[in-house]
């Protein structure tokens, strides 16, 4: 794991830095103090560590959010595939044309029942992240999930789908083969699938690319991740001429997920580890595994056509608009009377 | 969400020489050069031939009232869903605040939003219908429009009547971020719904049809048809352009693009449209 680090986090990882000196000397006897003195230190930086993190965390501007949502160490799919679930066979491609590394796909179990879970999947290291297009699938990316998905539906089995990506693949063979359908006949064929479907946007839900895997039940969302209907950056190339005024299109899209939860968009908002999920990915999979049980369990007794309706349900009334009311019909009166 | 600078348009140029005769005739018009032959010609033959070049064919952008009166039988056209109004849910402003940009396209465009909706008959049948307006802040969908595009399929499900949309937009309206993507959904749930009734939904696409619009309804139609050289394709040539950085090919994501592979049925020059569109629902319906 790479020792990357944001920002703000800084003053955070410099001071952790001391206290993980200060703890080693402790360990091996070279320190100068005499051991009173060093704990009660040790003490006192791991209550000042604690505190700094909280300031920190307390007040983030909505493009930290996204910082962390992109940060290079945050659990990926199939990090969340290893740690919540068991028993996972990942099946490959769309029976057309390829494989795509983007989208990852496969059944599994939670807690012993079957599951289909799915994804967009970032890749750690720069090699890893060219074979996967660093999270952004191409049409045959959506069509395996539209596969698996009926697959899915065919046995009776519930669907989880991680989004995490930027945007679907911008490229020339993209858009040959159909970027947009291959989208538009997810939305479609999710909003009639007869199991349930919880989308949960673990890093960076970016445009149609993430919708096409997000027509669900339950939409839940990590606290550091954001949904909108583009990025930032992409917002702010159009708006501002200016693709690194990213800042201030995150603000003006208000695209974090307490944005989202404010906006009654989604259903629960999913607590990560102290300072983001790369800091403890154990605990954000702890916390995210225990939510897709309570959701599923839920989900279970709405049958097939209750799913469905809830699913129209809650995406028809998505959209606030202001309607005139129909004319009262005014009692005609008669000039000839 | 896109924005294409790449659609077919024409500019108004002065007048050229003409004889004094000719010149008395036509002083009133206004000329106009062709992007499609470069040909300087007379406003009133564009007009008059359904804003389509008459020298080579160059399909401009047609106004979504005649769009309608083109396709649909004298008088028959029954507006619904009028007044419909963004909250603003955002409170969404960049260098002018939201609301007084959809005042001053109102004004602009003299359409209340980019996409008009209602039921209508086309040859004899009963169809529900909608158009997008391009003149309207790109033809983008916001949740008015994705309101309006919903309800296009909700009255074709309850009246078991086909469904036709026209569409041309750069995509989902940016100033309503995440209520805009909803709208794609909210689009194609109602689409899921209308398929039981076993009623054909005509897609056609204009110039330009992209991103978030492309990306649900449009690409969702039982036939699914464009009219000539339109811009059609999920990401937009320039955004293509800066993520490969490199040119691309001629005539990529154009209608006659698509047909080769294989992503629409047919390309139908605009005078031919009314009698296709009546020909498949004969066919259909
Ligand atoms: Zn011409």
């Amino acid at each position: 794991m790479s020792t990357y680090a944001l920002e703000f986090e800084k003053p955070l990882l410099e001071l952790e830095q001391k206290l993980a000196e200060l703890k080693r000397s402790a360990a091996t006897g070279t320190a100068l103090e005499p051991g009173d003195t060093l704990d009660s230190e040790i003490r006192r930086l791991e209550k000042r560590c604690a505190k700094l993190q909280q300031e920190i965390f307390a007040e983030l501007s909505r493009w930290q959010v996204v910082q962390l949502s992109r940060h290079p160490n945050r659990p990926y799919t199939l990090d969340y595939v290893q740690r919540i679930f068991t028993d996972w066979i990942e099946l490959h491609g769309d029976r057309a044309f390829a494989d795509d590394p983007a989208l990852v796909g496969g059944f599994a179990r939670l807690d012993g029942e079957p599951v289909m879970v799915l994804g967009q999947q970032k890749g750690r290291s720069t090699k890893e992240n060219i074979l996967r297009s660093f999270g952004m699938p191409r049409p045959e990316g959506y069509r395996k999930a539209l596969r698996l998905m009926k697959l899915a539906e065919r046995f009776d089995r519930p669907v989880i789908a991680f989004i995490d990506t930027p945007g679907a693949y911008p490229g020339i063979d993209a858009e040959e083969r159909g970027q947009s359908e291959a989208i538009a006949v997810c939305l479609e064929e999710m909003a009639g699938l007869e199991v349930p479907i919880i989308s949960v946007v673990i890093g960076e839900g970016g445009s149609g690319g993430a919708l096409a895997i997000g027509v669900c039940n339950r939409l839940l969302m990590l606290q550091y991740s954001w949904y909108s209907v583009i990025s930032p950056e992409s917002c702010a190339a159009i708006l501002y001429r200016d693709s690194s005024k990213g800042e201030k299109a995150a603000e003006a899209l208000r695209l974090t997920a307490r944005d989202a939860y404010e906006m009654g968009i989604v259903e629960e908002l999913i607590e990560e580890s102290p300072g983001g999920a790369h800091r403890d990915p154990a605990v954000t999979a702890q916390n995210l595994g225990l939510a897709l049980r309570r959701h599923l369990r839920e989900l279970r007794d709405l049958g097939p056509k209750g799913l469905v309706d809830d699913r129209y349900a809650k995406f028809r009334k998505l959209g606030p608009v202001t309607e005139p009311r129909p004319e009262p019909a005014s009692p005609l009166r008669r000039e000839t009377d | 969400m896109l924005r294409n600078g790449a659609m077919a348009w024409y500019h108004k140029v002065p007048a050229p020489k003409l004889p004094p005769e000719a010149r008395k005739s036509r002083m009133e018009g206004l000329w106009i050069k062709c992007d499609g032959c470069s040909e300087i010609i007379y406003k009133q033959d564009v007009e008059k031939n359904l804003e389509v070049c008459p020298r080579c064919d160059e399909h401009f952008p047609l106004p979504v009232r005649r769009r309608l009166d083109l396709v649909l039988d004298p008088g028959t056209f029954d507006e619904c869903d009028l007044g419909l109004e963004t909250t603003d849910p955002l409170e969404f402003s960049d260098s002018k605040k939201y609301k007084d940009r959809v005042k001053a396209s109102a004004r602009a465009s003299g359409e209340n939003e980019a996409f008009v909706s209602g039921l209508g008959r086309l040859a004899g049948r009963e169809v529900s219908i909608g158009a997008f307006h391009y003149g309207f802040m790109g033809g983008s969908m916001g949740s008015v429009v994705g309101e309006k595009v919903t309800r296009v399929f909700e009255r074709a499900t309850e009246r078991r009547i086909p469904a036709i949309v026209f569409s041309a937009s750069g995509g989902a309206r940016m100033q309503e971020a995440i209520f805009s993507l909803m709208q794609m959904a909210k689009s194609a749930a109602a689409l899921a719904r209308f398929r039981r009734v076993r009623q054909p939904y005509i897609s056609v696409l204009l110039d330009p049809t992209t991103g978030g619009v492309s990306a649900s309804f449009a690409f969702l139609g039982d036939i699914i048809l464009a009219e000539p050289k339109a811009l059609i394709g999920f990401a937009g040539p320039r955004v293509i352009e800066q993520t490969i950085r490199q040119k691309l090919p001629e005539g990529f994501q154009r209608s006659e693009f698509l047909l080769q592979h294989g992503m629409i049925d047919a390309i139908v020059p605009r005078r031919e449209l009314r009698d296709r569109l009546s020909q498949i629902l004969g066919l259909l319906g």
